[in-house]
C-alpha cells in the first residue's frame, strides 16, 4: 500500500515539475478540439478520451485534485497522438508536448517486470538505435519470407496464436529487400538531366523506411534526382526517435536527435527531405525536444528550419507539371497524421497526385483523421486501433478508390490491413505517394517512348 | 457522496456501464469552458431514455441530489459546472434527429443532437435552422435550448428561443410534460415551451424537442469592412440599422482580436486595421445586392478604410470560422480569458464601445472586444492570469462597472451565453428585487428541493451595485 502512495506522490511531483503549466492553463477548456478527436467520437463522446479531458487530467493531477492512478494512466495510454486537436486549437496549445512529456514521467517511474525491462532495453537502446541491427532482423525476415518458411507458417495458422493482430499484421509486411539489396547508399548523388542542380538536399532515410521500405527510399532519391536536385545521403544519419520518445524514452530520443543535428549540419544543403510523415514531424520538433541545453538547441532550430518533407520539395520544384501517367484509377489520399498536424503538409500531396494522368481524386470523408496505425497504438491499443480503422475503411471504400495514397510507413501498413479486413484485396492497394510518383513518372516516359515509337512507323 | 444504497439504485436504472463515479470521470465533468470553475461531480450518468430521466429524477428528488443535465460543456457562464456535486447527467445515447417533417418544415430531434449535425441534416434537404452559436460545431441542441443560445445569424434571424416549436421534458416530480407543437399558433395556457428555453436546466430535463425550419435562402454575400478608427465602425453599426437594413450578420473586431484570429487563422485578416465589420446578407439575390450596395455605402461615408466582398464561399466561410475562433484565440495571449457578453440597445453600440475602453484603461486591463455589434451584444474580453489575485479583483470590479453601464444604456448583463453561477450575482441588478422573487417563484413550484441545476441563476447574495 505504501508503495502505491509513494508511487502516486512521486509521479505527482514529477509532473509538477515537469509539465508546463502555462501550457496547462492555456487550454481555455471551448471544447473545440472536441470533434477532431478520434478517440473521443470512438467512444461516443466520453469527455476523458477528449484531448480537453486528458488536459484537465494532467492539471487535475499538477493541481493535486486526483491522484495518477490506473485510470488516469490508461486514458493517456489511449491517446493515438495524433495531435489532429492542434490546428484546430484557437488557443494553440501544444497538447502533443505535453502528451510526450507526461508519458515520460510515467515510463521513468514505472516498475516494469523484469521481462518488459529486457524487452524495452533491447527494442529501444540496443535495436533502433543501431542500423546494423536493424539490418539484421531485416535479414531475417527476408529469409522467412523467402524460404517457403511464411508460406508453411501462414498455411498452419500457427500465428493465430498470437495475440490480437500480429497474425494479420505478419501478413501485410511489405517483401522484404534482400541482403545483397541493403547495399550501403551512396553519399551523394547528382541531379537527372540538368546542368546546374535547381537545389542541394541531404535525404534524411529513417530505420524502417531504408530496409523494410528499401525500394520506397530508392524511389524518393530518384525523384529527388528527377526534380533536379544534387542529392546527400549522410552515413552517420540514424533512427529519427519517434517512437523512442512516443514511448516515454525521452533520454534516449534526445541521443538519437544530437547524432542527427551532428550527421547534418556539416552538409551545406538547402533541405533536409524525409519522406515519412512520422519521423520529419518528430525531426521539426528537434528544438522542442532539447530546449534546455542552449547549445544544442540552436543547433536543433537550424536543422528543424531546413526540414521538410519530400512532396513540399516536390511541389516547389514544379515536379507536378513534368509528365506523369499512370493506367486510370480512382485515388484517394489518406493524410498521415504527423505530417498534416505537426508539419502542415497537406496540400502538397494532393496537388501531385492530381497532376498525374489517369487519376481519378476523390477524397474520403475526414481524410485528416487518423487511420489507428499511430507508432505501435496498432499493437499496444489494438481494439480501438481496430474500430478506428474500421470506420477509417467505410470511408474509404465509399470512394470506390482503386488505390489508397499515403505518406508515412505506419499508415501504409495501417490501410493494407484495412483491405485485408475488408477483404479489399482483389481491387484495391495502398501504396506510398513517392512509388505512385515515380510509376507514373515512368508511366509516361514509356508513353513518350510508345507514341514515339507509333509516330515512326507510321512514317 | 452518494450513499451505496443510492448508487446501486442509480445503476440499476441506466445499467453498470452508464454509472461512472471514478475520480478520472468524475475530474472530466467537472468544468466546462468558464474559468475559475471547478467542481466535481459524484457521479456521471448516461440515460438512455426519458423513463430512464424519469426514474433517475424521482430517485433524486427523493433523496435531495442535486442534477446538472449537460451536453458538450461549452457553455461560458458555468452553466454545467456541479458546484454543489451530486450527478451530471449526459445525453450522449439521446442524439438521434427523429424527423425532418419537409410539409410542417419541422424537425424532431433528442437534446444530445450536435448543433452542427443537425443544421448540416436540414439544409441537405434545402431547409434552414438559423442558431448558430459559435461553438456549433461542439454544442448540442439540449445545451442550446437551456441555455437559450445565439449566433452570428441573430441579428435576422433572432435566438434558439425563435425556433423551438415545443418540447417534451421531465419535471423534478418525474411528471413527464409536453409543450407546444407542429403549430403555427398555440395559446393554450402559459408558455411553457418558452419558459423552458433559457431555464438553464433548472427546472426540468428536456428530452425531446420539436424546431421550426425556414426555406434555405437563395444567396449569400459576405463582406469585411476596415476601420482606422473604432468609434466610426460603432457608429456604421447603429446606422446600417437606422438605415432599414437587417443583415443577416454584422459582427465586430477590435485590433488585439483580429490579430490573434489572424495568428490562428492565417487567412489574411487584415491586422492593420483598428476594427473591422464582418457583414452578411442572405436572401434573393437582387435584394442581396441592393442591401449589400447600401451597407458598403453607409460604411464609406463612415470613413471606412475599405469595403471587401468576399470572391468565394470558401473565402466567406473561413471569414466566418475566424470568427467563430475568436474567444478561444484570445486565449494565446494570457493564461486567463474572462469574457462577457453586456448586450446594449443596438443605437447605443458606440457607446458601449467606447465606455469599455475607458473601463479599461480605468482599471489598468488589457480588454478585447468583438461580437454580435447589431445585435448589441458585445463580447468585451480581458486577458489576464487567474493566478494573479490582485489583478482579478480589478477584472471583476471593471467586469461590474461594465454591467453597470450597460444597465444605465437600457441593457442587459447577459444577451447570449446564461447567467449560470458565473453571473448570478448581478442577476438583481438586471431584474430588481421584484424580478427576481417572481422568478424564484417559478423555480419553486416546478422544483420545490431545489434539486435542478441548484446554485445556478440565483445567487445566495446578490452583489452589492457601486453606483460611479
Amino acid at each position: 500500500m505504501r508503495n502505491i502512495e509513494n508511487y502516486a506522490s512521486e509521479v505527482q511531483q514529477e509532473l509538477k515539475e515537469r509539465l508546463d503549466y502555462d501550457e496547462l492553463m492555456n487550454c481555455m477548456r471551448c471544447g473545440f478540439c472536441l470533434p477532431s478527436c478520434p478517440t473521443y467520437t470512438q467512444t461516443n463522446k466520453n469527455e476523458a478520451a477528449s484531448p480537453r479531458g486528458r488536459i484537465a487530467l494532467m492539471k487535475g493531477v499538477v493541481d493535486g485534485v486526483i491522484e495518477p492512478d490506473e485510470d488516469f494512466e490508461e486514458q493517456l495510454n489511449l491517446c493515438l497522438g495524433c495531435r489532429a486537436c492542434e490546428p484546430v486549437c484557437p488557443s494553440g496549445v501544444k497538447y502533443g508536448h505535453l502528451l510526450e512529456e507526461a508519458r515520460d514521467v510515467l515510463e521513468q517511474k514505472k516498475k516494469h517486470k523484469w521481462p518488459v525491462k529486457v524487452m524495452r532495453h533491447l527494442v529501444f537502446e540496443e535495436f533502433f538505435p543501431k542500423k546494423d541491427r536493424i539490418r539484421r532482423l531485416n535479414n531475417l525476415l527476408w529469409l522467412y519470407q523467402k524460404s517457403g518458411v511464411q508460406k508453411v507458417v501462414q498455411k498452419s495458422k500457427v500465428l493465430n496464436v498470437l495475440p490480437g493482430n500480429l497474425a494479420n499484421m505478419e501478413s501485410i509486411l511489405p517483401e522484404i529487400p534482400a541482403p545483397k539489396e541493403m547495399k550501403n547508399r551512396p553519399e551523394h548523388l547528382d541531379p537527372f538531366n540538368v546542368e546546374a542542380p535547381k537545389k542541394r538536399v541531404a535525404f534524411f532515410a529513417g530505420c524502417l523506411m531504408d530496409t523494410m521500405f528499401m525500394p520506397t527510399n530508392d524511389a524518393t532519391v530518384k525523384l529527388l534526382q528527377l526534380a533536379g536536385c544534387e542529392v546527400f545521403i549522410p552515413p552517420a544519419q540514424g533512427c529519427c526517435g519517434a517512437l523512442h520518445a512516443h514511448s516515454g524514452e525521452k533520454n534516449g530520443a534526445k541521443e538519437l536527435a544530437k547524432q542527427n543535428i551532428r550527421a547534418f549540419e556539416e552538409l551545406d544543403v538547402d533541405y533536409i527531405i524525409s519522406n515519412a510523415g512520422g519521423c520529419g514531424a518528430f525531426l521539426i520538433d528537434y528544438d522542442h525536444l532539447l530546449k534546455d541545453d542552449p547549445e544544442w538547441y540552436e543547433r536543433a532550430k537550424a536543422f528543424v528550419l531546413k526540414t521538410k518533407d519530400i512532396s513540399e520539395v516536390l511541389v516547389e520544384l514544379d515536379f507536378h507539371e513534368k509528365p506523369l501517367a499512370v493506367q486510370p484509377q480512382v485515388v484517394t489520399y489518406q493524410d498521415s497524421c504527423h505530417l498534416r498536424n505537426v508539419m502542415r503538409t497537406s496540400s502538397a500531396p494532393r496537388k501531385l497526385l492530381k497532376s498525374i494522368e489517369g487519376v481519378t481524386f476523390k477524397e474520403m470523408k475526414d481524410p485528416d483523421q487518423c487511420c489507428g496505425s499511430a507508432g505501435v497504438y496498432n499493437i499496444v491499443q489494438q481494439d480501438m486501433s481496430m474500430q478506428i480503422l474500421d470506420s477509417k475503411m467505410e470511408k474509404a471504400k465509399a470512394t470506390q478508390a482503386q488505390t489508397i495514397v499515403t505518406a508515412n510507413p505506419g499508415c501504409l501498413l495501417q490501410m493494407k490491413l484495412g483491405i485485408k479486413r475488408e477483404k479489399m484485396e482483389s481491387n484495391a492497394k495502398a501504396v506510398h505517394i513517392v512509388d505512385l510518383l515515380l510509376e507514373a513518372y515512368e508511366g509516361a516516359a514509356s508513353g513518350e517512348d510508345n507514341i514515339r515509337e507509333v509516330a515512326v512507323t507510321d512514317s | 457522496m452518494l450513499t451505496s444504497e443510492v448508487k446501486k439504485l442509480l445503476v440499476q436504472i441506466v445499467g453498470q456501464e452508464n454509472y461512472k463515479d471514478s475520480n478520472e470521470m468524475r475530474l472530466v465533468y467537472s468544468y466546462d469552458a468558464t474559468p475559475t470553475f471547478q467542481s466535481l461531480p459524484d457521479a456521471v450518468i448516461s440515460p438512455r431514455n426519458k423513463e430512464e430521466i424519469q426514474k433517475i429524477l424521482q430517485l433524486c428528488n427523493e433523496q435531495q441530489i442535486p442534477i446538472v443535465p449537460r451536453g458538450s460543456g461549452t457553455n461560458l457562464c458555468a452553466g454545467t459546472c456541479p458546484t454543489q456535486g451530486g450527478i451530471v447527467l449526459l445525453f450522449t445515447h439521446m442524439d438521434k434527429i427523429l424527423e425532418i417533417d419537409e410539409e410542417n418544415l419541422t424537425a424532431t430531434v433528442q437534446p444530445g443532437v450536435i448543433t452542427l449535425d443537425l443544421i448540416n441534416a436540414v439544409e441537405e434537404r434545402g431547409l434552414f435552422y438559423p442558431p448558430d452559436p459559435s461553438s456549433m460545431k461542439i454544442s448540442t441542441i439540449g445545451g442550446n435550448i437551456n441555455e437559450n443560445s445565439g449566433g452570428l445569424r441573430g441579428l435576422k434571424y433572432g435566438v434558439t428561443r425563435d425556433y423551438v416549436l415545443g418540447l417534451e421534458a421531465v419535471l423534478p416530480n418525474g411528471n413527464i410534460i409536453r409543450t407546444g407543437g407542429k403549430l403555427a399558433k398555440d395559446v393554450a395556457g402559459y408558455d411553457l415551451t418558452r419558459l423552458f428555453v433559457g431555464s438553464e436546466g433548472t427546472l426540468g430535463v428536456v428530452t425531446e424537442v420539436l424546431l421550426k425550419l425556414v426555406p434555405m435562402p437563395e444567396t449569400k454575400s459576405t463582406m469585411l469592412v476596415l476601420y482606422e478608427d473604432i468609434d466610426a465602425a460603432a457608429r456604421s453599426v447603429s446606422k446600417i440599422i437606422s438605415n432599414r437594413i437587417i443583415p443577416t450578420t454584422l459582427e465586430f473586431l477590435d485590433k488585439p482580436t483580429l490579430e490573434v484570429v489572424e495568428d490562428f487563422a492565417k487567412i489574411g485578416l487584415p491586422t492593420h486595421a483598428n476594427a473591422v465589420l464582418l457583414i452578411e446578407q442572405d436572401g434573393p439575390p437582387e435584394i442581396v445586392s441592393r442591401d449589400m450596395e447600401k451597407i458598403a455605402m453607409v460604411c464609406r461615408e463612415e470613413q471606412a478604410l475599405s469595403v471587401e466582398m468576399a470572391a468565394t464561399e470558401e473565402e466567406a466561410d473561413a471569414l466566418r470560422t475566424a470568427r467563430r475562433s475568436a474567444l478561444s484565440a484570445l486565449a494565446r495571449m494570457k493564461p486567463t480569458t474572462i469574457l462577457e457578453d453586456a448586450t446594449v440597445p443596438r443605437s447605443k453600440i458606440s457607446e458601449m464601445v467606447r465606455a469599455i475602453n475607458e473601463i479599461a484603461a480605468k482599471y489598468d486591463l488589457n480588454i478585447c472586444t468583438f461580437g454580435h455589434a447589431g445585435d448589441g451584444n458585445l463580447h468585451p474580453t480581458c486577458l489576464t492570469d487567474a493566478r494573479n489575485e490582485e489583478e482579478m479583483e480589478r477584472v471583476e470590479h471593471a467586469f461590474a462597472e461594465i454591467f453597470d453601464k450597460a444597465i444605465a444604456l437600457g441593457g442587459t448583463i447577459t444577451g447570449e451565453h446564461g447567467v449560470g453561477e458565473m453571473k448570478s450575482p448581478y442577476l438583481e441588478w438586471k431584474l430588481g428585487k421584484e424580478g427576481v422573487e417572481a422568478m424564484k417563484a417559478i423555480k419553486q413550484a416546478f422544483d420545490p428541493n431545489n434539486i435542478m441545476n441548484p446554485g445556478k441563476m440565483f445567487a445566495k447574495d446578490s452583489r452589492k451595485r457601486v453606483l460611479v
